[in-house]
């Protein structure tokens, strides 16, 4: 394709002996195998769990990192979980939402206090509202992927990032993400952006101190959606 | 302090004589190496993710061409472009290239190293177009106009009253009486101020921890957020990365990312991994319409020959050097070039030549803690001796090493001389240290005792010792 193309192939077909095409039929057909069976590493023994104990995996782990969580029984309580929390951050009603029909079409009507715009986010945004793909329960880490309907922009230009999950979403490992993707996307394809996200923005940068809020979201707020059979209700000290 | 590893000695010497640089070292011997070792002690299967970390490193290495060619073609297929870059020249002039067809004034930056080695900066501001770093350590480092002293934590060498006085320099337009007292307060000001810039950019350029073959995609792994406003809000999002960041799969990069974060900081995950895949997609409502990947070699490829190829492996965590005593006792800075610490000790050389890099090799105690701690276990201080011998081979080691090292071999080639002279000076030496054990001064050893007193031998040589042994237990 290129003279630079050309350069550093051929250092590199010298580098490792390269021979005649029939002799690197062994290399090839080695990369063609790993790149065809993904095969997993070594998996933590600590998500490998039932899914009701990855779910609390998950909420606690993200808790550990900074994230708020609030359990809620059903999607339609989206709205009025968003209220409770602008309004226990002070914040001012105003919501930045993902355009996901999902999403658009909550009961926000029950909630005609809050200001609810869709679409990217824009500079001056203070709160937005997304879905996720998945929550990974081994280190409470959120699974989000760009498209249409999920702006990048909404996961990191406001300063409160609200994010809803369904605990039947919840997987142990991050693989399990992978293959989720997968059976969206089709193997070998993502969408422009995908982003694992594990507690709010935060730096060390000065002095080894970590403090919060650094370029990205200063809160990190889940709302664990309990769709699944073990999840019966909000719980105690969710 | 100059910036090139031929003034290491004396940079060195600096740095040990440097309170405010002594000072704000401490933070590294206690920050990283504690939150390493409890982030280690809570994942059991630590150690065999390390293993198959090093497992993928080697067997993607082993086939770096295959897994590139795949890479671009995925990458391609997505929409995005390759730009394939032997020296580093070539890299800065792609990124220009790119730059200026589409007009752009001002670049916001993620943390890139390859960046660091290619001299970006400086390349794109003599042509008229604004960098602006925006990690924190990185954008403090940059006020400064400083290379940044150690790969994943750019301002560790300064403390927090030196980042006041520069943001109180630099920051003319905030009210001069305003409190910078607080870590949280510099953070605020820095974010207040670098949101502008994230906004007003034309371009965005990111470095990359990985390259996956399987979907075309680069990833970063950072704790703060500005990688991900730089790649997400610009019109063009330009990736610059060395060609050993390829992996063969999302598996292979996750095996990895398991042992990063917390060989680096820690922690358990970054807070943001993201993964990039070609340029926004129909329907998209955010995202760059441009997304180039700057691939350099930079003498990698040579690397790969031979028997430093092992530190290609490297996944930039940094815990070689947070663990270093010789980094704890001098910084970054000192090094010279990019790449500091134990891994720059062998990645210098391999880049800009032994001639220019030769002391970092020899900056070491070989105490091994580097070896112990990496996540994909690269020999470290073999490698340092592999150097080393290069340089006694290329008759590069000063000469009065080279006398000493003549002088060694002949006394150990010859035992019944050697047992006769080492008896002699460990005699002579225990004599005229006296009862205190110890020798302030020793002719031809000034560069030990000028900074310490020098233990001295308690009067028998181990083989003496070890025949009287024998005698007294034997049969």
């Amino acid at each position: 394709m290129s003279a630079g193309r050309d350069a550093i192939m051929g250092s590199l077909r010298r580098a490792l002996k390269r021979g005649a095409e029939e002799a690197d039929a062994g290399a090839r057909q080695a990369v063609d195998r790993r790149l065809d069976e993904f095969p997993r590493g070594p998996q933590p023994a600590r998500a490998q769990i039932p899914p009701a104990a990855q779910v609390d995996l998950f909420e606690a782990m993200a808790v550990e990192q900074a994230a708020t969580v609030a359990r809620i029984a059903s999607l339609d309580q989206v709205p009025a979980a968003v209220a409770d929390y602008l309004k226990a951050a002070n914040l001012a009603p105003k919501l930045r939402l993902a355009p996901s029909p999902e999403l658009e079409n909550l009961p926000w009507d029950g909630q005609p206090m809050i200001e609810v715009e869709t679409g990217r986010a824009e500079g001056r945004d203070q709160v937005s509202l997304t879905g996720a793909v998945a929550g990974i329960a081994e280190t409470g880490t959120l699974l989000l992927a760009s498209g249409p309907e999920a702006p990048t922009t909404l996961n990191f230009l406001p300063d409160n990032h609200v994010v809803v999950l369904k605990a039947s979403q919840v997987v142990g490992a991050y693989e399990d993400g992978w293959d989720r993707l997968r059976e969206t996307y089709g193997r070998g394809h993502l969408p422009r952006t995908v982003n694992f996200i594990t507690g709010p923005s935060r730096t060390a940068d000065i002095e080894q101190t970590i403090q919060l809020g650094a370029h990205g979201p200063r809160r990190l707020h889940i709302l664990l959606v309990e769709d699944t059979e073990s999840g019966n209700g909000p719980r105690d000290g969710g | 302090m100059d910036s090139s590893p031929r003034a290491f000695k004396a940079n060195a010497r600096a740095a040990v004589k440097d309170p405010q640089l002594k000072r704000a070292l401490a933070h590294v011997k206690v920050g990283f190496i504690g939150k390493r070792a409890k982030a280690v002690a809570r994942l059991p299967e630590f150690d065999a993710l390390r293993d198959a970390a090093r497992d993928i490193k080697v067997h993607t290495l082993d086939h770096l061409d295959l897994y590139l060619e795949r890479y671009e073609e995925r990458m391609t297929a997505q929409g995005g472009q390759v730009h394939w870059c032997p020296s580093a020249a070539d890299a800065r002039a792609a990124v220009l290239d790119i730059c200026r067809r589409v007009g752009a004034k001002t670049v916001t930056k993620g943390k890139s190293m390859i960046s660091e080695e290619i001299d970006l900066n400086q390349h794109l501001e003599a042509n008229g177009i604004t960098p602006v770093e925006t990690d924190l350590g990185e954008y403090i480092v940059q006020l400064r106009g400083e290379r940044p002293s150690h790969i994943i934590a750019p301002a560790v060498h300064l403390t927090k009253d030196l980042i006041e006085a520069d943001f109180r320099a630099h920051h003319r337009h905030l009210p001069p009486e305003r409190s910078l007292e607080e870590p949280r307060e510099l953070v605020e000001e820095a974010r207040g101020i670098l949101r502008e810039r994230f906004l007003a950019a034309d371009v965005g350029i990111t470095g990359a921890n990985f390259l996956v073959a399987e979907t075309g995609s680069s990833i970063i792994v950072t704790n703060e957020g500005n990688g991900d406003l730089t790649l997400a809000l610009p019109r063009v999002h330009i990736v610059i990365a060395s060609l050993e960041k390829v992996v063969p799969t999302l598996e292979d990069a996750t095996t990895i990312l398991r042992v990063l974060a917390r060989s680096a900081t820690g922690q358990e995950f970054s807070t943001y991994t993201t993964v990039s895949t070609g340029p926004r997609r129909a329907g998209d409502v955010d995202g760059p319409e441009e997304y180039h990947v700057i691939l350099l070699d930079n003498g990698r490829s040579e690397m790969l020959a031979g028997p430093f190829r092992d530190a290609l492996r490297c996944i930039r965590c940094g815990a070689c050097m947070n663990h270093c005593p010789v980094y704890h006792a001098i910084g970054g800075h000192a090094y010279g070039w990019v790449y500091p610490g134990p891994i720059g000790a062998v990645l210098t050389p391999g880049l800009i030549g032994i001639e220019e890099a030769g002391d970092l090799p020899n900056a070491s105690t070989f105490c091994g803690r580097c070896e112990a701690v990496c996540p994909v276990r690269i020999p470290l201080p073999k490698m340092m001796r592999h150097w080393r011998e290069r340089e006694f081979e290329r008759h590069l080691t000063p000469r009065a090493v080279r006398a000493g090292l003549g002088l060694w071999t002949f006394l150990a080639s010859r035992p019944e001389l050697y047992h006769r002279v080492t008896g002699l000076a460990a005699r002579l030496l225990a004599t005229l240290a006296g009862r205190k054990g110890r020798l302030r001064s020793l002719p031809l050893a000034g560069g030990w005792t000028g900074v310490r007193d020098l233990p001295a031998p308690q009067g028998r040589t181990f083989h003496a010792l070890w025949a009287e042994r024998n005698r007294s237990t034997g049969p």
